[in-house]
């Protein structure tokens, strides 16, 4: 089992993300995901985050008690679920958005562009797809096949290759990096 | 009955619990909601909106809640199945007209994805603190059922068995969803429509002149007739003699507002064993119940878990159907065991009751949650130790309840925002 954490702000496509990765498991690897959001009342800019918990047997306690993976995508974010990251886990960060302190116990941090590499593709809607490139390269909790369905299956089908170019390019750069 | 193939929309999808209760009404056979949105329901509505032309259904978003609860009443007397879709502070503005639906018997849903309150409270998080709403929120002698869902599945689920039990007894019924539930995104597989099993009203078929809309046949439930049909339909929230008529104060006996209102009571408590639907586990042998509802029930499950591992012989009963309460379950479970454990996200509602029903047999532990949140499992365990450990006799009940608030509300738990 593993428990994510994806946080940002309202806009970003935080919750789409994790639906997106949600999705991927369940419908297209027959697995178990439950996905949870949390905001504000406001339409766009505050506080936003999801919790999604993958499973190959049945999700029974719905919430994140400790999370595996931390995607952060704001420095808020990362400032309030830092400390739910368990000592083993792994975060990973826009870099351009978020400045990490020095990392306690055995926690992995890997950062990617992503706000600035959707921006040169074009729109900084999918920032949330690079993100989820980066983190199914990183962390391999469900196949690039499985999302990359997942990622089709998401989105206006006039966005389609668009999102799986930004999700290629995410699930690249860790490649490249490496 | 099976459900109609337009009305269900089959495969398997990943969507949230709003999404799945809109998707489950219209496969119900729901030909009408009248609502005002309102988060954290809003996606509900927005889901029957979207799905329901293609299948002939109509949703109108009315001007708001008062004119939403009376609109599904006009549509249940025009003969077809509806609902309406709220949250806490439209809850509250439906409750004089939830009254009226109840006294005019007409069959109809509500789905309440309960919200923090009082007041507007915070729209965005959860809370369970509607539940005696539900149950006594409007004036007068009436009786509802309310279904507690606890997952998005169970939000398709359970609203087929929503209308179903509406049509069949004639009463207001509520989905007493939440924010969590409501929020919530899985898996959810909608079946083939010739699966999906539904019930059918009673429709009147005798000779026009000779109706009486009030009538009861043995099961204690009219058969109703739809309006503009032909037959004599005269409706009122007075109190009514068979054919509908309001009595005047001045002939109304006690015997006839007897007849009208202890039948509404009736015809759902001597039906109480067929409507409700509880899920055990664990209870054989155990010193401690958890007993829980909706959303409390799964987070309860990591709880119970914990104490386990303690070697506290604990079990757990979950409250599917919350009203009508299971009563007599309550009682007979009282007589074997230390303790039942509740918990709710509220300062006490659903607890009451069970304390009504232990009969002073076993203690009663309410675990407290002011919303926006749900209980950290180490809450319920912690709650769950308790109880077996300060087991007192029931004449020391006051004294240890006193001592469980202070444990609560000051030293103790670490209720997890």
């Amino acid at each position: 089992m593993a428990e994510i954490r994806f946080a940002g702000y309202g806009g970003q496509g935080i919750v789409r993300a994790a639906i997106i990765a949600g999705k991927a498991a369940t419908i297209f690897e027959n697995r178990f995901a439950t996905m949870n959001q949390s905001f504000g009342p406001e339409a766009r800019g505050g506080a936003c985050s999801s919790q999604l918990i993958l499973s190959d047997n049945e999700i029974l306690y719905p919430y994140i008690i400790t999370s595996a993976v931390l995607v952060a995508m704001s420095q808020e974010g990362y400032t309030v679920f830092e400390p739910e990251l368990n000592e083993g886990g792994i975060l990973l960060i826009d870099e351009d958005l978020v400045k990490p302190k020095p990392p306690r116990s055995k926690i992995k941090i890997f950062s990617v562009p992503a706000t600035q590499i959707a921006e040169d593709l074009g729109n900084r809607i999918i920032a949330n797809v690079v993100m989820l490139g980066f983190f199914t390269a990183i962390t391999k909790l469900v196949s690039k096949e499985g999302m990359e369905k997942a990622v089709a299956d998401s989105v206006p089908p006039r966005f389609k290759e668009l999102n799986l170019t930004a999700f290629n390019k995410g699930f690249q750069h860790y490649k490249a990096s490496k | 009955m099976k459900a109609e193939p337009k009305n269900v929309n089959t495969g398997i999808y990943y969507i949230d619990g709003d999404v799945a209760a809109g998707q489950g009404a219209l496969a119900a056979g729901c030909r009408f909601i009248g609502g005002y949105p309102i988060t954290p329901s809003t996606k509900a509505a927005e889901t029957f909106a979207e799905i329901a032309p293609k299948a002939g259904a109509v949703f109108i978003q009315m001007e708001d809640e008062l004119a939403s609860i009376a609109t599904i009443i006009g549509a249940s007397y025009a003969g077809v199945k509806t609902m309406t879709i709220t949250s806490g502070p439209g809850y509250s503005l439906m409750m004089e007209t939830i009254g009226f639906g109840a006294m005019l018997e007409a069959p109809f849903v509500i789905l309440n994805v309960q919200r923090g309150g009082p007041s507007t409270g915070s729209p965005t998080k959860t809370g369970q603190a509607d539940m005696m709403q539900a149950r006594w929120g409007s004036h007068g002698d009436y009786e509802i059922i309310a279904i507690a869902p606890e997952s998005p599945q169970e939000m398709f689920d359970y609203a087929i068995k929503a209308f179903n039990l509406a049509e069949k007894y004639r009463c207001p019924v509520m989905i007493m969803a939440d924010e969590c539930v409501g929020h919530m995104t899985e898996k959810v597989v909608i079946p083939k429509a010739d699966t999906i099993e539904l019930a059918t009203r009673k429709f009147y078929k005798g000779p026009k002149d000779k109706y009486l809309p009030f009538k009861p046949d043995k099961d204690l439930i009219p058969p109703m007739a739809k309006a503009g049909d032909g037959c004599n339909l005269y409706i009122t929230g007075d109190t009514h003699n068979e054919k509908g008529y309001p009595i005047s104060s001045q002939n109304l006996k006690t015997k006839t507002h007897k007849s009208t209102t202890r039948r509404l009571i009736d015809k759902i408590k001597l039906n109480a064993d067929k409507i409700i639907e509880l899920k055990e586990e664990g209870i054989e042998d155990a010193d401690i119940i958890v007993v829980s509802y909706g959303i409390s029930s799964r987070v309860a499950v990591k709880g119970i878990e914990l104490a386990r591992e303690k070697g506290i012989k604990v079990g757990s009963l979950r409250l599917i159907t919350v009203w009508p309460f299971p009563d007599k379950k309550i009682a007979e479970l009282a007589k074997n065991i230390k303790a039942f454990v509740i918990p709710e996200i509220n300062y006490g509602q659903v607890v009451f009751d069970v304390e009504r029903c232990a009969h002073g047999e076993a203690n009663v532990v309410l675990i407290p949650h002011g919303g926006a949140g749900v209980h950290h499992p180490e809450d319920i365990s912690d709650a769950i130790e308790y109880a077996d450990r300060e087991n007192k006799k029931i004449e020391k009940i006051i004294e240890w309840k006193t001592k469980l608030e202070k444990l609560i509300f000051e030293k103790g738990f670490k209720l997890k925002e």
